[in-house]
């Protein structure tokens, strides 16, 4: 038996290139593309054996740090910037970085057992509930000793913090998620972004009746449609109320959710048909031929243009309710935590901290072609694409923000009941009563 | 068949009895006492601690946080969940089902078929050897994306030779028939080299004989070739049965087993090795399924030892 490799290049060549064209860089889920389900089974025990036994210093010059990655190497800008993270943290600090590139997919599917087992001292993850979660459980390190960091705002520390009220993670980059559209199109209709209900109408109307599709709309992942179920209840019954419905203390068969359907019911019809069999690159690709006019989704959505998205623009969704407004919106935010049961704990946080910092995103950035919009506020902006600088406006101007239905609820409860519920719905968007009685009877049984 | 089975068997049961007294050499006995008590643990560690867990976990409630004391025992909750309150659970049978009686109708016999024909030795019957086998060497990522190719419904290949839109893959009233027609693509050739693999072995006699007497290819191949091949088809029989039940790949590579393609293996892995962490459910559903299985495990093995009694 050969011994176990400490930095995994897990997978990543081992993928077919097809697969990976869609995969470039920040949504997650993006690579729950189904031609990597197949690695998941292995990945537990393979991120198991990742591990070992460490030695030397604590922390400091000749401490080493592992450093859990959740983009493998060869699939372009995202394991680029992480790498390079890693290797100025090592530059500065002196801390020897030993980096475990894991395959994403993998990765997310084994985060159970790779904290219970041996983890890495920092690793990648996500703000939200599931974060939260890991918390509670005692599987990840309290870092409210390590904040407040410079530059990141409230909101950012909002994000890290857990029920207990402490941080626990440290966010280094966001993507908003927002209407998208092609600007050429708009032009060349004489179309404008939406600022009221009333023109929202008025704009899928007149898209209607020009023969453009007004929304691209894909579900075939079951995911993608989260995004519309999540703005359509912030803006219909508020923040906090969405916030409260995802941690369960909300009744599902109430009629604030029967609400949030019957309105998508009636915008059904300005979506593309057909959604459950169009995966969202396909649903892209339809905006970008101009056979649709918009397409609510994440910023994400230029990786399946394959361009760099300068005919493209946004705005977000607007206001349905005047009494609610429409200054939240889901934005996930990617950053770290330190496993609690990394052998150095020491050298872990002292790392989480300095991820958090401009100098930590500014390393990422140059060094990959395409950035991430970084936390920090202090992070140099000048690689940025116009869209990521309106990105940042824009959610430096929101509110509330949301972490997305699977980053902002059990996850249990995402995948294996909302998923199958949301699609129902789609198929059948008449039955609300029937399918939002389903969603309670399970969420009852789940969150218990 | 059955009546001339009778006699031997009688003879085989006095059998036994004079040896009993015969004791083996120590080294033997310690040979026999390893090769029985080796295999036997890895059978029970391997596979029977982990199906008896399985069940254990299917009474409890547990995401698989913390250590087995953090299991919220439940009772039959699970099952009744299942039953009653988890719409994906009934149309998961039903698809089953559909998938073994599909299996049956139409790849299988198309598989036996195609050995039948590429027995015959004819020109280039290695090449469509090769090219009927791929699809079983392809990778599942690789299939998955070339059936994506074909069924897209705005790019995919077939919606644009015969200028439809129909859904392939979105459509719960057709999306189980397309991962069919793609199961097929692939079952139809595994079948085809294991019947294949069988035909070489009959003996070219008894073919002979057959046509001797006047028996034309037909007539031969039902009434000569097809009982020889009877452990052949028996193997198939339990093939085809194994790949419906645990149908699984195909359907978790175009949508993961939801919206019309909702089958009892995708639904465990969904519980279970996904992002979802419910252990509990999770194994109320494997566990159904192996009772499912167990059922036609326990046919093939009677069938099989009643076959060795009389051999």
């Amino acid at each position: 038996m050969s011994r176990p490799r400490s930095t995994g290049a897990l997978g990543g060549t081992s993928v077919p290139r097809s697969a990976l064209v869609t995969m470039a860089a920040t949504r997650r889920t993006v690579l729950r593309g189904a031609a990597l389900s197949s690695l998941a089974v292995g990945g537990a025990s393979l991120l198991a054996a990742c591990g070992g036994d460490s030695g030397g210093p604590a922390s400091g010059s000749g401490a080493t740090v592992k450093f859990g990655i959740n983009e493998a190497e060869g699939v372009g800008a995202a394991h680029d910037r992480l790498a390079a993270i890693a290797q100025a943290y090592e530059k500065e600090s002196g801390t020897k970085v030993a980096l475990n590139a894991v395959d994403h997919n993998t990765f997310q599917e084994s985060i159970n057992t790779y904290l219970q087992g041996t983890p890495d001292d920092v690793f990648t993850w996500f703000a939200g509930f599931r974060m939260a979660q890991f918390a509670e459980n005692g599987l990840i390190t309290d870092l409210s000793d390590q904040w407040p960091i410079d530059g990141l705002n409230d909101s950012f520390k909002q994000a890290s913090t857990a029920a207990d009220g402490k941080q626990y993670f440290v966010p280094i980059s966001y993507y908003p998620w927002a209407v998208f559209y092609r600007k050429s199109v708009f032009e060349k209709n004489g179309w404008e972004a939406p600022s009221t209900n009333d023109d929202f109408m008025a704009l899928m109307d007149d898209m209607k009746g020009k023969g453009i599709t007004p929304f691209a709309f894909g579900d075939k992942d079951g995911w993608p449609a989260m995004g519309t179920f999540d703005i359509l209840n912030m803006r219909l019954n508020g923040f906090d109320f969405h916030m409260s419905l995802m941690a369960g203390d909300e009744a599902w068969d109430g009629d604030e959710v029967k609400l949030v359907f019957d309105t998508w019911r009636k915008l059904l019809p300005y979506h593309q048909e057909d959604p459950l069999g169009r995966t969202w690159q396909e649903a892209a690709t339809s905006m970008g031929k101009g056979d649709c006019g918009m397409y609510l989704l994440g910023t994400f959505v230029v990786d399946a243009l394959g361009e760099n998205g300068e005919d493209l623009d946004f705005f977000t969704f607007p206001e349905l309710d005047s009494s609610i407004g429409s200054d939240a919106l889901d934005a996930p935010i990617d950053g770290f935590c330190v496993a609690a049961a990394g052998k150095n704990q020491d050298a872990g946080k002292a790392m989480a901290k300095w991820l958090g910092s401009a100098a930590a995103a500014d390393a990422g950035n140059n060094a990959a072609d395409a950035p991430f919009i970084a936390a920090n506020s202090g992070a140099s902006t000048s690689t940025y694409s116009d869209l990521q600088k309106k990105s940042a406006e824009v959610v430096g101007a929101a509110a509330n923000i949301a972490q997305f239905m699977d980053r902002d609820t059990n996850a249990d409860f995402a995948s294996t009941v909302m998923i199958p519920s949301i699609q129902e719905f789609l198929k059948n968007p008449d039955d609300i009563d029937g399918v939002t009685a389903s969603i309670q009877e399970q969420a009852a049984s789940i969150f218990g | 068949m059955a009546h001339i089975d009778e006699a031997p068997q009688q003879e085989r049961a006095a059998a036994p009895t004079p040896g009993k007294e015969k004791r083996l050499p120590a080294r033997d006995r310690l040979t026999v006492i390893v090769m029985v008590t080796v295999p036997l643990l890895l059978v029970l560690f391997l596979v029977w601690l982990p199906a008896l867990g399985s069940v254990a976990l299917s009474f409890g409630k547990w995401n698989g946080f913390g250590d087995i004391d953090t299991i919220e025992w439940v009772g039959f909750q699970n099952y009744q969940d299942i039953a009653t309150i988890y719409p994906p659970f009934w149309p998961a049978i039903q698809h089953n089902l559909i998938w073994l009686g599909f299996l049956f109708l139409i790849p299988t016999p198309l598989g036996i078929l195609l050995a039948v024909v590429l027995d015959r030795e004819m020109k280039g019957s290695r090449f469509y050897q090769t090219a009927f086998y791929m699809p079983v060497v392809l990778s599942l990522a690789l299939i998955g994306f070339i059936w994506q190719l074909f069924y897209s419904r705005d790019q995919g290949l077939i919606n644009d030779v015969f200028g439809t839109q129909v859904d392939w893959y979105g459509d719960p009233d057709v999306n189980l028939w397309a991962v069919l027609a793609a199961t097929s693509w692939r079952h139809t050739g595994y079948i085809m080299l294991i019947y294949l693999a069988g035909l070489k072995g009959v003996d070219a006699s008894l073919r002979e004989a057959a046509a001797v007497d006047g028996a034309n290819e037909v007539k031969t191949f039902f009434h000569v070739i097809l009982p020889v091949m009877r452990p052949i088809n028996l193997i198939v029989i339990v093939i085809v049965v194994i790949e419906s039940l645990r149908a699984f790949d195909l359907v978790w590579i175009v949508n993961k087993g939801r919206n019309g393609l909702e089958v009892i293996g995708a639904l465990v892995a969904q519980n279970v090795i996904g992002e979802a962490t419910r252990y509990g459910f999770g194994s109320a559903l494997a566990v159904i399924m192996m009772l499912i299985s167990s059922v036609f495990i326990t046919i093939y093995l009677r069938t099989v030892f009643r076959e060795e009694r009389r051999g």
